[in-house]
């Protein structure tokens, strides 16, 4: 079962890859809006306009 | 407006050298709101940023200063058809933001450590019952630990610091048998784990921080999202003052008022701030403050409180300090008597935990106890004892009232309350006699047109249309029966006398009865105004009085079937307030009170055994909202008087009221529920911990499975108030 002693710490360096990526995204405030966030995927108005808002980046 | 409104109170310098402004904006309905708000003010020169977050309805603005002013952003955002006000986010508000941050990282941290040590724990149960090796046991033992110990002293903080808190203070709150728990269960697992043993419990020990955190996290988040839709009302109000600066006029934000300072009232305009008068001369309705309809005359020398209708004239008054002049003074005094002689009603949460913590910390030593005599080992009767507290620890007790708490202010959320105090479903559910208020609470804040019935309803709607194009109070009140909300063209309004205009060739005039040749008609009512108009030859006496809300009848009646007391305590005269008394078959009432006769009323209620729900809007009504045993306010009241209320309700009409004590009473119902529900999973688990049979893996189902039930049970609180 020697694989055992690299497979665990593989298992648990995914998870906490997911950990730090999910405390990146709330330090960097994409869940201050969570609503709005799911609405201006839906607008396109970036596209032809070309002011572009940077829809869903940080501040 | 014609005006310059000078908001640069509002105006906040960044670190960049940009200006920033948060704007509360009313109106937001769907996705395409967000482009055309934004689009609309970022494409005023100088803006670099504008953002708006839909989940909170705030937008935030940042501009280059000198380029464009803060009423020009306004008013952008006014011409794209939403309404918007600046406003500055509380301390409060924020540090709310900070801490909701925590809990999430908190959250997440925890629920990372117990899935990963769930993984392990499954291999290890399942290796237990076939052929793992000790050596491979003990090193999935080792990994779990790694993970567990940090991750633990991370997302446990919480909890943690408040029983550190408790017992310092010498009493005990749930978060005591809680961190107790916790901490047991680490220890024995690393003992256990050192001694080669076969069962450790890491795994319950995370899971329960995380069922704990998401409880906690959920119950923020609905108290965040409640202060901010207040804060965005209160912002929307939008209340400006015109302030003398030299001889100009200068329109400002009353937040912006400091004392001494000369500001111009004009009819039809609140006071601002509390001040004297200056000059002029003029009649204010002073009904927001005293519950008096009656309105007061005032001239140079006067005092006028803030909240008051200027009716008559224009005014200039001199603002004087908040406080200091009598009226405030003495409910501020009568405020704090209230709030140090309100018994603190212990929280059902916390009664449970003070019974609960002893019993269960008892349970453990008698097992330790028994288990020795029994003839066991000091090791063995110990890890039997710490598993009764493992297993006892009060997952589903902690979850079982804040889950139902969250469900229910949601509920009540859409029902169009907002919520003060998070302990207040608990004490709505208990009250037995409700007090009203009359002015403001049973009538409308604004007074209506009262003889509706009696007019020609076109005649009546030239008649509102026309009063479009006056700012006169009795003209803004009668303007509100307009259907068609578009002025005449020429109107032209004679100051103290009335509107004129003519409509298909013919005049009609609105106004005094002088001004109308209508000199010798009789007024329709005594305690009502009358506005008068001609149209042609055909005529109309209009009355305009505070009017009775809507479903006022029907509130009374649906809360007498539920069971409660009706009674009405008003500051008005007894003439004003028998007529309503009569039209709702309240037979208990008093008028002419003063606000420490309110508190007297409410005092000798409690001390009958009554729990009551104070419903009330005035400045007078503030004490004894404090002095009751649960409080409500409509969104319209005096501000000092909404912080008091433990709830406040939206909208012009009565019924959110019926639906809140509905609501809370089938929350209470679930929370005593939830409560059995845990105690009888414990009177199950316990004597199975006491026989020394748990194993890791029952403990980790039985607590899952408690906690997910009691919150499935909460759920039921998401049914609105229409039924009981």
């Amino acid at each position: 079962m020697n694989v055992l002693i690299y497979l665990i710490p593989m298992a648990l360096g995914l998870g906490l890859l997911g950990l730090l990526a999910f405390l990146w995204a709330l330090r960097s405030g994409q869940y201050s809006d969570v609503e709005g966030a799911a609405l201006r995927v839906l607008s396109d108005d970036d596209i032809d306009s070309g002011r572009g808002n940077g829809a869903g980046g940080g501040i | 407006m014609s005006e310059t409104l000078d908001l640069s109170l509002y105006a906040k310098p960044a670190a960049d050298g940009t200006l920033g402004m948060d704007v509360a904006v009313e109106g937001i309905s769907c996705g395409a709101c967000i482009a055309r708000i934004e689009g609309a003010v970022k494409r005023l020169p100088g803006v670099s940023e504008a953002r708006l977050n839909f989940t909170n309805r705030r937008l935030h603005v940042a501009w280059d200063d000198g380029l464009v002013k803060p009423s020009q952003i306004l008013s952008a955002i006014e011409a794209v058809g939403y309404h918007g006000y600046p406003f500055v986010p509380l301390r409060a508000e924020q540090e709310e933001a900070a801490e909701a941050r925590r809990l999430l990282r908190c959250l997440a941290v925890a629920g990372f450590a117990a899935m990963n040590i769930m993984l392990l724990s499954v291999a290890v149960w399942s290796g237990n019952a076939s052929d793992i090796t000790p050596e491979t046991r003990d090193f999935f033992h080792w990994a779990s630990a790694l993970i567990a110990l940090p991750a633990a002293a991370y997302a446990g903080q919480p909890f943690f610091v408040s029983a550190f808190r408790a017992l310092r203070a010498r009493t005990l709150n749930m978060n005591v048998p809680i961190s107790l728990g916790v901490i047991l269960a680490l220890g024995l697992s690393v003992v256990e784990t050192i001694n080669h043993a076969a069962d450790a419990y890491y795994d319950s020990a995370l899971m329960l921080l995380f069922f704990l955190l998401v409880g906690r996290t959920l119950e923020h988040a609905m108290r965040r999202k409640t202060r901010t839709v207040a804060g965005n009302l209160a912002a929307l109000k939008g209340e400006t003052a015109r302030r003398f600066e030299g001889d100009e006029l200068v329109s400002v934000p009353v937040a912006a008022l400091k004392p001494g300072e000369r500001v111009l009232l004009r009819a039809g305009e609140r006071v601002p701030a509390d001040g004297v008068v200056l000059s002029g001369r003029s009649e204010i309705d002073e009904s927001i403050i005293t519950g008096e309809t009656a309105r007061r005359a005032v001239k140079a020398g006067a005092t006028v409180y803030a909240g008051a209708m200027n009716y008559a004239g224009t005014l200039t008054l001199k603002t004087t300090a908040a406080g200091g002049t009598a009226l405030i003074d003495e409910i501020e005094r009568l405020l704090d008597k209230a709030a140090s002689a309100k018994s603190h009603a212990l929280r059902l949460a916390d009664r449970a935990a003070r019974i609960y913590a002893p019993m269960v910390h008892a349970t453990a030593a008698l097992t330790a106890a028994g288990w020795l005599i029994a003839g066991s080992s000091v090791h063995d009767a110990v890890v039997t004892a710490i598993t009764v507290l493992i297993i006892t620890c009060p997952c589903a007790l902690a979850l079982a009232i804040p889950a139902v708490q969250v469900v229910a202010s949601g509920t009540l959320f859409r029902a169009g309350i907002i919520l003060n105090a998070g302990d207040a479903i608990e004490r709505l559910a208990e009250a037995d006699t409700v007090i009203f208020d009359k002015t403001g609470t049973l009538t409308l804040p604004d007074p209506r047109v009262t003889n509706t019935g009696e007019i020609d309803p076109d005649l009546l709607q030239m008649a509102a249309r026309l009063a479009l194009s006056s700012r006169h109070p009795l003209a803004i009140a009668l303007s509100r029966e307009a259907t068609l909300r578009m002025p005449f063209n020429a109107a032209t309004e004679e100051p103290g006398q009335g509107v004129r205009a003519k409509i298909a060739g013919v005049e009609a005039r609105l106004g005094s009865a002088e001004f109308c040749g209508l000199a010798d008609t009789p007024a329709p009512a005594a305690d009502a105004s009358s506005i008068y108009f001609v149209y042609g030859t055909q005529s109309a006496v209009i009355a305009i009085s505070q009017k009775l809300r809507s479903d006022a009848a029907a509130t009374v009646l649906a809360l007498t079937q539920l069971g409660f007391e009706v009674l009405i305590l008003s500051g008005d005269r007894n003439a004003a307030v028998r007529p309503v008394a009569r039209a709702l078959g309240v037979a208990r009432w008093m008028g002419e009170l003063k606000p420490a006769e309110k508190i007297a009323c409410v005092e000798s209620l409690k001390a009958d055994g009554r729990r009551v729900l104070m419903i009330g809007d005035g400045l007078n009504d503030a004490p004894a909202l404090a002095a009751a045993h649960v409080s409500l306010s409509p969104i319209a009241a005096a501000d000092l008087t909404q912080a008091q209320a433990d709830a406040v309700f939206l909208g012009e009409r009565l019924a959110p009221i019926v639906d809140a004590i509905v609501i809370a009473r089938r929350a209470r119902r679930l929370m005593s529920e939830n409560l059995a529900l845990a105690a009888i999973y414990n009177t199950i688990a316990v004597p199975v911990a006491i026989l020394g049979v748990v194993t890791p893996l029952i403990a980790a189902l039985a607590m899952s499975g408690s906690s997910i039930l009691v919150t499935l049970n909460a759920l039921r609180a998401r049914r609105s108030g229409a039924r009981p």
